[in-house]
């Protein structure tokens, strides 16, 4: 079974134009109910901003990731599929321009934003040589422009490669590849830290930045996983089969069991110390109608999931698969709920239409670049050396 | 060769491709009784001889969920039933803290069984013969060679057909396997004192080594380092503090969980005239005045309060509780006395709380009227 150029039909393809439509539609809607969520509750919106604003972080930054751990790894079996993920992360475009709004609402979302009330906190203030406006900001344009480099470097050579067939891109792009882990590594944390865990200043946990990588690996399998099957049922892979599909459950049932295993870890070392300066951020969560999200997050993050991947068959459904795909991207969402907005509202759940305009948006920024992305580039990498092994791959 | 009892046909092949598309020809011509030898996995190969799924994963899950469940059991038994101790202040049956154990519990139970049961039910353990073993077959299967094994007890069996089924299929090596005479005669079971008495001694042995390292091993350097702390003990010298001594006076003020300090000390007065019992004499309020009473003030007052001490005079004996004295005292004068104590009779603070205290003095008092009944008592 040699290379075939004639195998490859799936080069040309025509999205349909309803999802094209379907994008921008949730987009306008979204951008609509944002527009007016900001003259509504300025607040509030912003709390939502960043929840979206994380939400896509994960999609685009866990799809880099994956397409550099394929280089790193030496995989093959993912080798096809690898240009669904090169799409996603094209996303990463979009996160700065999210992150003005944000920028601006600062001394809404961040207590530590405050100069004044820092100063008089001697725990805030023996922390503001890290928690302060200039070197947040620093820090964030340093992420991003090390996120973008790196898209760059990587998606690039993997595109020229379509056409030039030159083996030496694939070696170029294991190396920059194996930059990006660590690079990768330290950059999600900060993220993490910088925009999520100092909404409570006071409060710190050292597994934070895992955890949130964890849920930034789902999202970005999920999403994967969601175009794959789309692909499949439409006809624009015809080679992959149920073992590609199985290989895409099994990590998505390993990253369920691998986010529990975190997510359980920070609470049980935080509740076994039962140190006050710890406990506060499950406190807030366990109080009131918050408890109802708490116990909700487990059982859909991780409960559902695990048994609805747990046997074999259930993880070479097509049909199935997409179900728990989108079950896990909104688990996601979901989580990133419980991580930010309690900071905005201690006494209780707020839960509204403006939380949804937010993912709606989001949606629809997904499904425009992606299909912006996919009409100009091959949606397989047709000059991989290593894409024939990987359309063979047989569990 | 004639008289010898065959066992099975074999053919060997050169690679995946060719061995896969043998098995598909072996299944289509109707064998059932046949098996395949290869160096390594070979994808694909479940497919092409339509295996079911193994039922190996059923055995895990149930041997999973007892793990799961007895070491849930086991801890609630062991930390809430019979020894509850408060750990970290934290619930006897605090599930966190389980989640943990259980979880190794249930991996350790489902991968030991599943080797376990492996071995023994799939594999026929104490049988550790095959007629395919010490094969040329076997040795070249296990180099790089493809086998596939077509067995004499198949319906369909009839080594001609079998050889030339193979020979269209142009296996370059078709041998013919033979039963030894001790396979044919010798079946192993379980219950064969040679297999029980390797088990037996499997299990001294490794009981021995366990035990040698937990009561040996374990003191023997650097095993041991874990033992030499900087840290001061209870009743240890120390350079640091200029006095010398390692244990510390709380700090003045201080007050311990759970104590308040007593404000009438040496001011009965007050006692009597501001405290006020502040329980109701309830039944399990009197039963628990009863228990403490019994406990620490029978002894020298005597079940009843009498004064009929059981320490047949070693200690003075004290004055009865029955007294008009008593019986007119307030409730805070009996407390006052338990907490600091009056002359030679001890203070009682450390060793009863203050509930119990005044659970005591329900019960005193419950005494007094049991031994002054009066007549509208009865009714
Ligand atoms: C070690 C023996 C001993 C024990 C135990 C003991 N007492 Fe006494 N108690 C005495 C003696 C002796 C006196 C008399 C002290 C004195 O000379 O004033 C006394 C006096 C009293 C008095 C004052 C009686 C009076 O007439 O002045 C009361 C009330 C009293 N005890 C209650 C209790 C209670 C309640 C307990 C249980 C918590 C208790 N005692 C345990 C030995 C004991």
């Amino acid at each position: 079974m040699s290379f075939n150029q004639e195998n490859l039909n799936y080069r040309i393809k025509e999205f349909p134009r309803s999802l094209n439509l379907l994008g921008w539609g949730l987009l306008a809607l979204g951008v609509l109910l944002i527009v007016v969520s900001f003259f509504v509750d300025r607040t509030r919106s912003s709390f939502n901003i960043l929840v979206s604003f994380m939400f896509l972080m994960s999609i685009g930054l866990g799809s880099l990731f994956l397409v550099a751990l394929e280089y790193v790894a030496g995989a093959v079996w993912s080798t096809p599929i690898r240009r669904v993920s090169e799409f996603f992360s094209t996303i990463l475009f979009v996160i700065p321009l999210l992150a003005i709004p944000l920028y601006f609402s600062m001394h809404e979302i961040f207590h530590w934003s405050h100069t004044e009330i820092v100063r008089q906190e001697p725990a805030l203030s023996s922390k503001s040589p890290y928690l302060n406006v200039p070197f947040f900001v620093i820090r964030t344009l340093v992420c991003f422009a090390v996120w973008l480099l790196f898209y760059l470097l990587i998606v690039r050579n993997s595109e020229k490669q379509d056409k030039l067939k030159d083996q030496a891109l694939t070696t170029r792009n294991i190396r920059f590849s194996a930059i990006f882990m660590p690079v990768f590594a330290i950059t999600i944390t900060l993220a993490a830290v910088d925009w999520m865990m100092s909404l409570e200043p006071h409060w710190f946990s050292t597994i934070f930045g895992v955890y949130y990588f964890a849920g930034t690996i789902l999202a970005a399998l999920a999403s994967a996983t969601i175009a794959v099957v789309f692909f499949i049922k439409r006809g624009y892979f015809t080679n992959l089969r149920e073992d590609h599909l199985y290989s895409l459950g099994a990590l998505l049932f390993a990253f369920v069991n691998f986010w529990a295993y975190i997510a359980f870890s920070q609470y049980l070392l935080i509740w076994y110390a039962n140190l006050p300066e710890e406990t506060t951020w499950f406190l807030l969560r366990w109080q009131g109608s918050w408890k109802i999200v708490s116990i909700a997050l487990i059982v859909i993050h991780f409960v559902i999931p695990y048994f609805g991947l747990l046997s074999q068959p259930s993880k070479m459904n097509p049909g199935r698969l997409l179900f728990m795909s989108v079950w896990i991207l909104f688990a996601h969402l979901f989580d990133l709920y419980w991580l930010i907005m309690p900071t905005f509202s201690r006494r209780g759940v707020v839960l509204g239409w403006m939380e949804f305009a937010f993912p709606i948006a989001a949606v629809g920024i997904v499904i425009i670049l992606f299909t912006l992305k996919a009409k100009n580039t091959n949606i397989v990498p047709i000059g991989d050396p290593k894409l024939q092994r990987g359309l063979d791959f047989r569990l | 060769m004639d008289n010898k009892l065959l066992f099975a046909v074999t053919a060997l092949f050169n690679s995946p491709e060719e061995i896969l598309h043998a098995v598909r020809e072996v299944r289509l011509a109707g064998y059932t009784k046949y098996d395949v030898n290869t160096p390594y996995p070979l994808h694909g190969m479940d497919g092409a001889m339509k295996l079911k799924p193994s039922t190996l994963s059923y055995v895990a899950l149930v041997l999973g969920l007892t793990g799961t469940f007895s070491a849930l059991f086991f801890m609630w038994w062991v930390s809430a039933v019979n020894y509850p101790l408060v750990i970290g202040g934290k619930p006897y049956f605090s599930l966190p803290a389980f989640i943990p154990i259980t979880f190794e519990v249930t991996v350790l139970l489902a991968s030991i069984g599943t080797v376990v049961a492996m071995l023994f039910i799939y594999f026929k353990l104490p049988n550790n013969s095959y007629p395919l073993h010490d094969t040329e077959y076997m040795r070249s299967v296990s180099s790089d060679k493809f086998g596939i094994v077509i067995l004499a007890k198949d319906p369909l069996f009839d080594e001609d057909k079998v050889v030339s089924l193979f020979k269209d299929l142009r296996s370059g090596n078709i041998t013919s396997v033979y039963y030894e005479t001790e396979e044919i005669n010798v079946r192993h079971t379980v219950f064969e004192p040679k297999f029980l008495s390797f088990m037996a001694a499997t299990f001294i042995f490794t009981a021995a080594l366990t035990y040698f390292s937990l009561n040996y091993i374990l003191y023997w350097q650097p095993f041991n380092w874990m033992w030499f702390q900087n840290r001061v003990d209870a009743q240890s010298k120390s350079t640091y503090f200029s006095d010398g001594f390692g244990m510390r006076m709380p700090v003045e003020g201080s007050v311990a969980r759970g104590f308040i300090p007593y404000p009438y000390r040496g001011d009965q007065a007050s006692a009597s005239k501001y405290l006020v019992n502040p329980l109701v004499a309830s039944k399990e309020v009197l039963i628990k005045g009863q228990d403490k009473f019994n406990t620490f003030c029978s002894p020298c007052h005597g079940y009843f309060g009498k004064g009929d001490s059981r320490l047949r005079g070693q200690f003075p004996a004290p004055p009865s509780l029955q007294s008009e004295k008593v019986r007119n005292y307030k409730d805070g004068d009996i407390y006052h006395i338990i907490t600091v104590g009056q002359n030679i009779m001890p203070s009682y603070e450390k060793q009863i709380t203050r509930e119990e205290r005044w659970a005591i003095i329900h019960y005193i008092r419950a005494l007094q009227r049991s031994q002054n009944a009066k007549e509208s008592d009865v009714k």
